[in-house]
């Protein structure tokens, strides 16, 4: 069997652990520039409060109703998230979790005996919310899909649901709409209800051969095995290697200047470059991409531009990337337009040590990489990016928008909860 | 619990803030003869405070105490606590509680089913915990204080 565990609002849960005063009351965490709204709890959500929607939009009911509004604090959510996978590593095993996302992960409980599921999954639940002040619920199933559907009926039912007898499931499956099941998207859900299929039980039943041809071939036919509680989606390797790396962000206000958008650049290749260290390749390709839009008041009109350029030898340095990125923005730049969001690309990634040699270029050198080394090393433990460089800007004017930003409790010595 | 006694200069000056790694190339008599080769034979990575005072990484916590409430069990206002969620909260230990919706340093007492949240300064009284009229949870257990002197 497996298991899927889900941190509830993981968001706005991390922000009740210090503020114990929110307790009963409405809350929301806005995205990056406090534009959307990007969680809400049980208090927010009973409001008619819509997950995704514009912060502006919402705004009336908001005040009204006295909710409590967070901008996203990552250093506080990323290190939160890191103690509730490190416990269940501690309970389920270092090999037997996947983290599928900052706030859910998968677990392998084949090592568990059945008659025991019940009781292993509420001592998980159990744990970390005492250790780390989290809630999360827990769906128990045979495959990852029927523990996604389990995990839907858990809050009713203490935080936990154990999908282990066919009643169980058929009951849970009947009750389940099709736009609900992990993997149908809202087109298709559309188009399941227009062939009269309309909840998920109803989608387990269909044949293989249509689901074949109208779900997407293998894809849909594996959907429909997991719903039938055949297993068909392995877990994953936990330490995925990306394949592509892009660090981009929209503007705290709209941009105008070549400088600010080279600045913005640089900025982002120092943060991708570092990831792309971090993982131990090197990138051939760099792409750089912003987003314009005109100054036409009557037609929101957004417009996406891009450049590319593939670099001679493989590289993880950042002065080579700002190199030859730099001049791409260069290109990129009309005067006269205004800026919403910059972002780059890096592609074409390869593990460091089987670089490609070119025949007129030496790769990265030992001193460069030691370069590098060092100051990732002192960011990593200074942060704030005490060593950057330059071109990246010093005033960064263009960065997001946080007005409602809440303490770094747990990274920051002058952040600290203040106890009476 | 134990206290650490640390001047408030090397605690706050420190501007170093991250954690140290240790590899080969810190040793700075590697490539010394003499005394300097013996007493690399015995070196080995110095004291990690981390090491002592965490014990359960991902329940422990830290906070920062502003009142003078537990001043008597030498806990000062200013001082950094360590805070082990995974321990149980046994009568009298120092606990984080959550009072009514306030964050509270004490010490916790629990005889049979009378549970009382006791100061240690002279101007403050106890706490009756009376689960009609507050809104009372333990938030964790104080493990270790970090003291300015």
């Amino acid at each position: 069997m497996k298991a899927i565990v889900d941190c509830d609002s993981f968001y706005c849960s991390c922000e009740k652990v210090f503020k114990p005063e929110l307790k009963g009351r409405p809350i929301v965490v806005l995205s990056n520039n406090d534009g959307c709204i990007i969680s809400r709890n049980v208090e927010a959500k009973s409001l008619g409060i819509e997950m995704a929607g514009p912060y502006y939009q919402a705004r009336e009911l908001i005040e009204k109703n006295n909710v409590a509004v967070f901008s996203s604090n990552y250093n506080l959510y990323g290190d939160m998230s890191q103690r509730v996978m490190a416990v269940l590593k501690l309970l389920a095993g270092r090999d037997r979790i996947e983290v599928y996302s900052v706030d859910e992960s998968f677990l392998d409980l084949s090592h568990i005996p059945t008659e025991k599921l019940e009781e292993f999954s509420v001592e998980i639940k159990a744990t970390v919310e005492r250790w780390t002040g989290i809630p999360v619920s827990v769906g128990i199933a045979s495959s990852k899909v029927l523990c996604k559907l389990a995990n839907r009926f858990s809050k009713k039912n203490k935080g936990v649901m154990l999908l282990d007898t066919d009643e169980k499931i058929t009951a849970a499956l009947k009750e389940t709409m099709v736009e609900y099941v992990w993997g149908v998207g809202r087109r298709l859900a559309i188009k399941l209800k227009a062939q009269n299929i309309i909840t998920a039980f109803d989608l387990k039943n269909v044949n293989e051969e249509w689901a074949r041809k109208n779900l997407g071939g293998v894809v849909g036919l594996r959907l429909i095995k997991e719903l039938r509680g055949i297993p068909c989606i392995p877990m994953h390797d936990p330490l995925k290697v990306k394949k592509m790396i892009t660090t981009s962000r929209m503007f705290g206000r709209k941009v105008a200047t070549i400088e600010e958008l080279r600045e913005a650049v640089a900025s982002y290749i120092s943060r991708a470059a570092e990831k792309l260290r971090r993982q131990y390749c090197v990138a051939g390709i760099i792409k750089v991409f912003v987003v314009t839009v005109n100054n036409n008041p009557k037609e929101y009109a957004p417009e996406s531009l891009a450049l590319e350029v593939k670099l001679p030898v493989s590289t993880c340095i950042t002065p080579i990337f700002l190199q030859h990125a730099l001049p791409l923005v260069d290109q990129l730049y009309r005067p006269g337009s205004m800026y919403l969001k910059a972002g780059i690309i890096l592609s074409d990634l390869i593990s460091e040590n089987s670089v490609q040699y070119n025949l007129f270029m030496e790769p990265d050198s030992e001193n460069q990489k030691k370069i590098m080394e060092k100051m990732d090393n002192i960011n990593f433990s200074m942060r704030n990016d005490v060593i950057k460089f330059a071109s990246s800007g010093i005033l960064r004017n263009w960065r997001m928008r946080q007005d409602f930003i809440s303490q770094r409790y747990t990274s920051r010595w002058e952040e600290l909860k203040e106890v009476k | 619990m134990k206290t650490i006694k640390m001047g408030i200069n090397e605690f706050n000056a420190a501007n170093y803030k991250g954690s140290k790694t240790f590899n080969q190339w810190d040793v700075q008599s590697a490539n010394a003869t003499g005394f300097g080769a013996a007493a690399d034979d015995f070196m080995e990575r110095g004291i990690d405070l981390n090491e002592q005072l965490i014990r359960n990484k991902p329940a422990t916590f830290f906070m920062r105490v502003n009142s003078n409430a537990m001043q008597n069990a030498g806990i000062s206002k200013g001082d950094v606590v360590i805070i082990d969620r995974s321990l149980k909260p046994l009568s009298g230990k120092v606990i984080i509680a959550n009072l009514n919706g306030e964050m509270l340093i004490r010490r916790f007492e629990k005889i049979r089913n009378k549970v009382r949240l006791l100061p240690e300064a002279d101007k403050l009284s106890p706490i009756e915990i009376d689960a009609s009229c507050c809104d009372f949870s333990i938030w964790g257990v104080v493990t270790y204080v970090i003291h300015v002197p």
